[in-house]
């Protein structure tokens, strides 16, 4: 539930609240998601702190990765509001009308997003180095030189400090996420979105690359919203999970209450098939 | 042919249209005029018509694709329509419109166009092929569209098109004869309306036009083959 913010007293009111409250770095407000008649999510309101790492759990079609699509402008949002730092990010409310957000208001706030795949997306016809550069240098401007200095650094966090310019083809699937999370961490972003990371590779590697998500969330005070099958790794690095089924907010906590003592029947459930099956 | 009925009727003495299958003296007489419009018409048409259709065909895939709809109509039919008439019909409509450009101009602006218009057919597979994923990441990195069709998607569709690419430059070069029709005397018209329509020797001529084709083709054919595979991804 969003913190209610005490400089706006006058906005404190019954109705549903379309503005955005100060303090969340992500608020969804009434948001709908359809492709065609699909309704995939629905009256979505929830929000996340700054530095906060909130988890999505929930079965297959549940709309979690939907939403972080939504966050990174994949995907229309096709009803209600998504504010990034109080910012409307697709759509505002202008004297009671739903109308678009100029596209360069949007971009501002998008180099503020970044976000790792599942199929981590590098561009095979770069090499790593110029994988991680491309964007620091062309879209945020930064010298040649910080932004190489900056890559190498990031391929030393990775652990792949002798790969910046192999290209992607010739790195195993563990090896190319690693890329891709250094590519998202050298836009230096306010919020990561992890979608599905570890999903698409061998078992032996998934930990690998969970123990650099781990050292990234330890280190730095990027607002996290991650979607994953990993409850180990869920439990260990969020602060909030949240369980989606049907497009909806199941419940949502601690996860320590999630994972061990949860209060509704479907989570249970739902907790169990994936334990179980681990 | 009516040029040949009258070049015969006028020949003081009839010509002999035995004698040998094959005359070397005579094929080596007439090879460097062959190879002179070989290189003057035929190779010149093909080469900078490639590389008007290699560009342009580029530009009209994309602009259907980055154009509001209607726009993008336009240009699509516009290049259906092109594609889809003979390229002889758009050398003599263009050649007697524009009466004050020489032909060799109009030869190179038709076979480059035309072949634009399936170059541009191409690129579109070629661009569509590009994992969207790949279009993800340039929105999670906010690259701007300039940046993502330079750095990521066009040397990406580029490398899947490169064959058909060289294919169209090959059947360009095949097509040049047709340059006949708007007064072009390029090395096939040369060999049978010029050499052999006033000496009836048509073996000599025409044999060493397909040999010079052969021998300019299939160096192309191996080019493209090898930049094909330096083009490729190392595995």
């Amino acid at each position: 539930m969003p913190t209610p913010t005490d400089s706006t007293a006058a906005a404190t009111s019954a109705e549903p609240d379309t503005t955005p409250s100060e303090n969340p770095v992500i608020e969804f407000v009434d948001v709908e998601k359809r492709f065609g008649d699909n309704v995939v999510l629905k009256d979505l309101n929830f929000s996340v702190a700054r530095g906060e790492r909130v988890t999505l759990i929930g079965p297959s079609g549940s709309g979690k990765t939907t939403i972080l699509r939504l966050v990174m402008t994949l995907e229309e949002l096709t009803g209600g509001y998504i504010y990034i730092d109080g910012e409307a990010l697709s759509h505002e409310d202008r004297d009671g009308r739903r109308v678009e957000v100029s596209k360069k208001a949007q971009k501002q706030l998008r180099t503020r997003i970044g976000m790792v795949f599942q199929q981590f997306n590098l561009f095979p016809n770069m090499t790593v180095l110029e994988n991680i550069t491309e964007a620091p240098i062309h879209v945020l401007g930064r010298s040649k030189k910080d932004a190489v200095a900056k890559a190498h650094s990031l391929l030393e966090q990775v652990g792949l400090p002798d790969k910046a310019n192999a290209h992607p083809t010739s790195l195993s699937g563990g090896q190319q996420q690693r890329v891709a999370i250094a590519r998202a961490l050298a836009m230096d972003p306010e919020i990561l979105l992890l979608d599905e990371v570890t999903s698409a590779l061998d078992p032996e590697v998934v930990d690998d690359v969970l123990a650099i998500l781990r050292q990234v969330a330890e280190t730095t005070n990027v607002t996290m919203l991650i979607v994953t099958h990993e409850m180990a790794f869920a439990k260990d690095v969020s602060h909030k999970v949240m369980m989606f089924d049907g497009g909806h907010v199941v419940e949502e906590g601690h996860p320590d209450k999630i994972f061990s003592d949860p209060d509704e029947e479907r989570t249970q459930k739902f907790l169990s098939a994936v334990l179980g099956n681990n | 042919m009516t040029s040949l009925n009258i070049l015969a009727q006028e020949a003081d003495e009839p010509v002999d249209p035995g004698g040998p299958w094959w005359d070397w003296a005579f094929a080596w007489d007439i090879l460097p005029d062959m190879l002179l419009a070989f290189l003057q018409y035929t190779l010149v048409v093909t080469v900078t018509g490639t590389i008007i259709a290699a560009v342009l065909g580029l530009i009209i895939a994309i602009l259907i694709m980055v154009l509001p709809k209607p726009l993008a109509w336009i240009v699509r039919w516009a290049s259906n329509f092109i594609r889809m008439t003979p390229i002889v019909v758009q050398l003599i409509l263009l050649f007697w419109g524009f009466l004050w450009l020489d032909a060799l101009t109009i030869g190179i602006v038709v076979f480059g166009v035309h072949y634009a218009t399936y170059m541009a057919e191409v690129y579109r597979a070629g661009i569509e092929s590009v994992p969207q994923g790949q279009w993800e990441a340039t929105t999670a990195l906010s690259m701007n569209p300039v940046r993502t069709w330079r750095k990521v998607v066009i040397p990406q569709a580029l490398r899947s098109t490169i064959p058909s690419l060289g294919n169209y430059a090959i059947s360009m070069f095949k097509d040049t004869p047709f340059l006949y029709a708007i007064g072009v005397t390029e090395m096939v018209t040369l060999a049978v309306g010029e050499i052999g329509g006033t000496t009836f020797r048509y073996n000599e001529a025409v044999t060493i036009a397909g040999l010079i084709f052969l021998a300019a083709s299939y160096p192309t054919a191996i080019l493209i083959n090898r930049l094909e595979k330096r083009l490729a991804y190392a595995h």
